[in-house]
This record gives C-alpha cells, structure tokens and sequence, in this order.
C-alpha cells in the first residue's frame, strides 16, 4: 500500500487504463507537452506517445464534441477539463448529445466517455472559474456524476468511470490535488453509486461529497473532542447514480442529519438527499434536517470572505450542534 | 415580403435541368444499369415517404416537428451512393433521406414519426432523431450545427482505428454561423481528418434568408479556406454532380486523411418544418421555378429516360411501387403499438440495461 497524492492517483488510474486498453485515448487542453495545468497527466505523453495523449486548442464544445462522437464508435475518450467551469461552453455536447443519444436511439448507441477536471471554488480565482455543476449535470438522466475525496477513491472511481459504458462527469478539486492517502498497489475500482462511511459514529449524520467530506471530519473531531458527540460521516463519492441505502441505514443508526456540500443551496445535491430522507425515513428522525452550503451568491474573489462562503469547520459545527440540540 | 437570397450558384444551376454535364464522369460511367435503377428507386422512394408523412402529419398523426426533405433528395442520394464500409454519416434533423438512404426500412421510419414502439428509435426519438449505427448513420440530431464535432470524432476514431474510412456531416445553410462548426473545421483540418462537412444549401435558415443570417453569404463553403481546408460547391439537383463532386472528396478523406466542405445547392418545397405557413419569406413563384424546372427526381429520371436505361413504364412501375410501400408503411405505423410506461425509464443507461455482477454501477440511478 503506497502513500501517494490525489493528483497521482488520478495519474496512475489514467496510467493503468491506458496500459490495459488500447482504445483510452487521453485528450484535452495541455495535458501532453505542458503536462497538464494542474500537472494530473505529467508523463503520460512521454510514456504513452501523441496517439494515447493529445492535446487540443481552446476548442471545448469542439473537442469534447470530438471525443462524444469518437466514443459511439467504441473509443474510450478521457476529455480533461482546465476547469469545469469550462463546460458551460460546451454544454450542447456534454448534455444533449453524450446524455440523449443512447435514449433517443432506443438503446441503440452508447457513449463510454470520462470527462474529468476540477470543479471547487476556494481558489481565489472568482466568479467564473469557480463552478460546481455536479448538481445540475446530475439532473440529466443519461448522465453519471462523481466526486471523489480521497486519493483512494479518486483512482477507484476514476478507473470504473474508464471501464463504464456510459457518460461519466469526474469532478475533482484542486484544492485536493496534494491530499495523501493510502491506495492500494494492487488493480481496484470504486465501483460508482457506493457511498462510503468514512467515520463511524452513533449521535449524527453527516452526508457530504468532495472537499466538503474533509471539512466535515475535521469538524466530526472537533464535536468529539469538545462536545463529546459522536458523528459518523458517509461519504456520497458518487452523485448519480446515488447510494441512498448506506444515507438511510445511516440515519437509521444516527436518527439525525446534516447535510454538507460546497454548491450554492438552491437545487443543490443535497436538497435531494434531504427529500430522500424525508421520504424514506422520516419516521427515524428526531430533529429536522439541516444543510451547510456555500453562501448563495456568484463566488467571490476576496480569498478571506471565500474562506467564509465555503462551508468551514466552524459552520460545520455549529449547524451540527443545532441538528444535535 | 423579404428579398429572395442572392446565391452564388454552379453554373449548372442557372438554367433549367437538362442533360447532366457528369454523366460521362467516371464515376458515374461506371454505374451499371442495375445500379442506375437502384439510385433512381432510392430517390423516388424518399419522395413519397416524405409526401405521404404530410398527409399523416395533417391528420394529427404525427407529433412534434417534420422537417422534410422533399426537394433535396439528390443530396443524400448522390452522396450516400458512394459510401464503403468505414464510411460514416451524421445530419441534422432534416434527418428522413439519409436513413433511407443508408438502408432503413419505410416501416421503422414511419413508425418513429408517430411514436410507436416498433420505430427505428422505439418511439423514444421522434422525426429529427432517426438513428442506424448498424448501417453507419449516427442520427439525425436536433441541435444546429451540434452534430458537426460529434462527426469530427466519428472521423478521428476511424483515423485512430487505422481504418480507411470516413465521415460526411450533414448540416443545413444555417449552420454556418454556429461555433460548434467553426470548432469542428478547425479540428478537421488541424488534424487531417477524413472529413467531409456537407452544407445542404437550400437557401432559408428556417424563415431567414442567407442575406439576412451570414456575412459573406455568397459561397458558405469559402469559409474552408479559413481552416486551410479543400471545399466545392455542387449543384444539388443533378445526382450525378453531386456524386462526382463527392467522390473527389471522399478520394482525399481516404487517401490522404483530409477534410472538405462541399456546399450543395438544393431547395425545399416545403415549409422549414410543417409547423411553417412557409407565407412570408419566399414567394409560390419561386418554388414553383425549381418544381417544374430543376426537380433532382424528375431530372434524373429524364437522365435515365435519355440514356434509355429507363422506361416510361418502368418507372411508373418503381413510383407505383414506392407509393404502395409508404402506404403500407402508414398503416404499420397506425397500427403498431406504443411504448409503455415502463419504456420510459429504458435505454438511459447502458450499464442499467445490462445490469449484472461485472457491471461498475451500483445503487440508484433513476429516481422517483
């Protein structure tokens, strides 16, 4: 079991699935010579060649269009997004045609496309390099999303979205890219739509996804140590398709919820996870379901009014400490 | 009544149809008599599907949108005719003729346009979203202009593959001014593609002319030199043009791994979808010249008729014949059965539909 990075991680599911099947191609805005904005695909043009890793110009409904068609004809494209941010120009590609076109041939066609990229604000880049469409791209049925948080889960899911048949959103988080963890040196997946307990407790529930998850056991510490509350932390690793039998045995075992995720509250991942509790185990609850989100405003550039606008280990706990009152 | 476009035609297209200046083309010397007939019969048979479909649409029928392609039948004809086994197709959602073309059947095609489950699409398409990968057809797409990267990846997968094969991406005049084409030329050409981008010219942008929708809009196939790209331009009424014209292009998609636009002139008779009056931005003269005097059907059949490779009999022979075959398909459609409700939440996943140990998808997936 080696200690190795989020980044790496993500490389080394690349690396693997580029040695195990010839028709992954890796393709987007500097990932061959530049070795990757963020460094994620450093070396896989060396080891690989400029067939297996591509670079593409400032193009991304083009390219991504690109690699949509290529994967109906059985290539497994791995588009790198700069940032997600970026697919809002490329939304008829990523939406209307990876996520239709199986449907609206009645079966017939299939997109076995992994677009990935970081998706976080926190940054101090502003507005619009800031998105999280996790929420919004997983309202489409036809379409897969998945978050990951650890490096372990980070090469798992991004080697089952390779291996999958069907359109899968990677959203990464560059504030992440140097997180350690252990992953294991032998070949895995993280199969896609199994949540995680990542702490294990018996007094909360707190469901999150991405960077918040980290948050969220740092703020689960915090109520052990100072409150004496035990918290227990699923981890959703996947957003669509959703492991809503691990968020409910959860709240079975807890009786209360909290909710956690750095989208904007409005229609987040989390106003469904909060339906999915209220409707399937509502009688289980012993207090009303609260949410920690971004604050609801376009992202600011100002990093220490940023800082606040994520959620933080403070809010984290002073909103788990209302749930628990 | 807005001015009627100003169009840099062929030369061929400036008068009425008459014996075609390709026929002695290689190409289309070649083609035997057999093979002749089997163009002539294609063309006719998209004719009067797409004139039996305004019937049905008109009794109530047939939902949603119908764009027909009455009137540009030689441009999938021509082109299609040429096509191997590594050759591919995408279009827009004037989408009838190329499925026809390619091989799909009157009643599958008919059957999608009023829903039913035993359409090409098992009624989850509809008239613009006609697909047959199995025949190298990858729809029929809604979105303007929104096939034309999925056709570039069509083309860079067969490159990939090694295979020597192409794509031809179908779009219409309006297309042109959309991004999503100007990023797929640049790709196309960026990294010789064996592309051929195909601009079915016929004059309206829906209800807008080229001179109110295009800077420059005398040649729209000019835009290639931009991208460095080879491009011509056709006369869409002469199948024979269109396919000598094409079968240069397809030459240099499978020789050398290079990318063309060809635009080619043609005209629809009908409204941009039967949802347009078609009042207000042409006038019934207009339509009436390119009926009588430049129709892609009847020119080659005259073609063949001089050429004696038809009769008058045979081809009222292959006209009866189609007609017949779209009313049989107008009652398959009318009486085959809908989907079901539980058809709703099918083929959204691939992983869903074959759901099994091996597959890398868990929990859920479709919600209530």
């Amino acid at each position: 079991m080696a200690v190795i990075s989020y980044r790496e991680a993500l490389r080394a599911a690349m690396r693997e699935e580029l040695k195990r099947d010839d028709k992954v191609v890796i393709m987007g805005e500097e990932v061959a010579q530049f070795n990757g904005a963020y460094k994620v695909t450093e070396g896989l043009l060396k080891e690989f060649g400029p067939k297996r890793v591509v670079d593409t110009p400032i193009s991304e409904a083009g390219f991504i269009g690109l690699g949509i068609g290529a994967s109906m004809l059985g290539i497994r494209p791995v588009m790198e997004l700069m940032f997600w941010s970026f697919s809002y120009v490329a939304f008829d590609q990523i939406v209307n045609n990876a996520g239709n076109i199986r449907y609206m041939s009645g079966g017939l066609i299939n997109c076995p496309i992994v677009i990935r990229g970081p998706a976080n604000g926190g940054t101090n880049v502003g507005a619009t390099h800031s998105h999280t469409p996790e929420a919004i791209l997983a309202s489409h049925p036809g379409i897969k999303v998945v978050c990951p948080a650890t490096p372990y889960d980070a090469k798992g899911l991004l080697k089952a979205a390779i291996r999958d048949n069907d359109p899968v959103y990677v959203m990464e988080n560059t504030i992440l890219y140097n997180d350690k963890g252990e992953v294991p040196d032998e070949d895995y997946i993280v199969p896609l739509g199994v949540a995680d307990v990542k702490r294990e407790g018996i007094d909360l529930t707190i469901v999150a996804h991405g960077r918040a998850v980290i948050t969220s056991l740092k703020a689960a510490e915090i109520l052990e140590q100072e409150h004496g509350v035990s918290v227990e932390v699923v981890d959703l690793r996947s957003i669509r398709p959703l492991d809503e039998e691990t968020i409910l045995a959860s709240v079975r075992k807890t009786h209360r919820a909290l909710l956690v995720e750095e989208n904007k509250p409005f229609c987040g991942v989390d106003a469904q996870v909060a339906y999915l509790i209220q409707s399937k185990a509502f009688d289980e609850l012993d207090a009303p379901i609260h949410r920690v989100s971004s604050i609801d405003a376009p992202q600011i550039y100002c990093k220490r009014m940023e800082d606040q606008q994520l959620p933080d280990v403070n809010r984290v706990v002073r909103e788990a400490l209302k749930v628990l009152a | 009544m807005a001015k009627p476009a100003v169009l840099t035609h062929p030369e061929s297209l400036k008068r009425p149809a008459g014996p075609s200046d390709y026929a002695k083309d290689p190409v289309n010397a070649s083609m035997s008599k057999a093979e002749k007939i089997a163009l002539y019969t294609k063309m006719a048979r998209i004719r009067h599907f797409e004139q039996r479909c305004i019937r049905i649409y008109q009794q109530g029928k047939i939902g949603g949108f119908l764009h027909l392609y009455v009137g540009q039948e030689a441009v999938a004809a021509g082109t299609i005719s040429l096509l191997g086994k590594h050759d591919h197709i995408i279009t827009g959602y004037r989408d009838h003729g190329h499925g026809l073309m390619v091989g799909m059947g009157m009643n599958e095609c008919m059957a999608e346009l009023t829903g039913r489950v035993t359409g090409c699409s098992q009624g989850k398409g509809g008239s613009m979203h006609y697909f047959a990968p199995d025949k190298n057809y990858w729809g029929g797409h809604g979105i303007v202009g929104g096939q034309a990267p999925l056709g570039t990846g069509l083309a860079y997968a067969v490159k990939y593959m090694g295979l020597k094969g192409s794509c031809l991406a179908y779009m219409g005049d309006g297309a042109v001014n959309q991004g999503a084409v100007h990023e797929a030329y640049n790709l196309a050409a960026l990294w010789d593609l064996p592309m051929i981008f195909v601009i079915e010219n016929n004059g309206y942008s829906m209800g807008t002319s080229q001179e109110r929708s295009t800077a420059h809009p005398g040649c729209l196939a000019k835009r290639a030199e931009g991208y460095d790209m080879a491009w011509d331009v056709i006369n869409g009424h002469d199948v024979y043009e269109v396919r000598a014209k094409t079968a240069l292009a397809l030459k240099r998609a499978h020789e050398e791994s290079k990318p063309t636009v060809l635009e080619i002139f043609t005209y629809r008779y009908f409204g941009h979808s039967m949802a347009d009056p078609d009042k207000t931005y042409r006038d019934k003269e207009e339509i009436k010249e390119y009926r009588e005097k430049k129709d892609p059907v009847l020119a080659f059949e005259q073609e063949l008729l001089r050429e004696k490779v038809l009769t008058p009999e045979l081809s009222q022979e292959i006209n009866d014949a189609a007609m017949a075959e779209a009313d049989k398909a107008a009652v398959f459609a009318d009486e085959s059965p809908d989907p079901t409700v539980a058809d709703i939440t099918k083929h959204i996943y691939w992983e869903e539909d074959n759901r099994g140990p091996d597959t890398t998808s868990r929990g859920t997936i479709i919600f209530e």
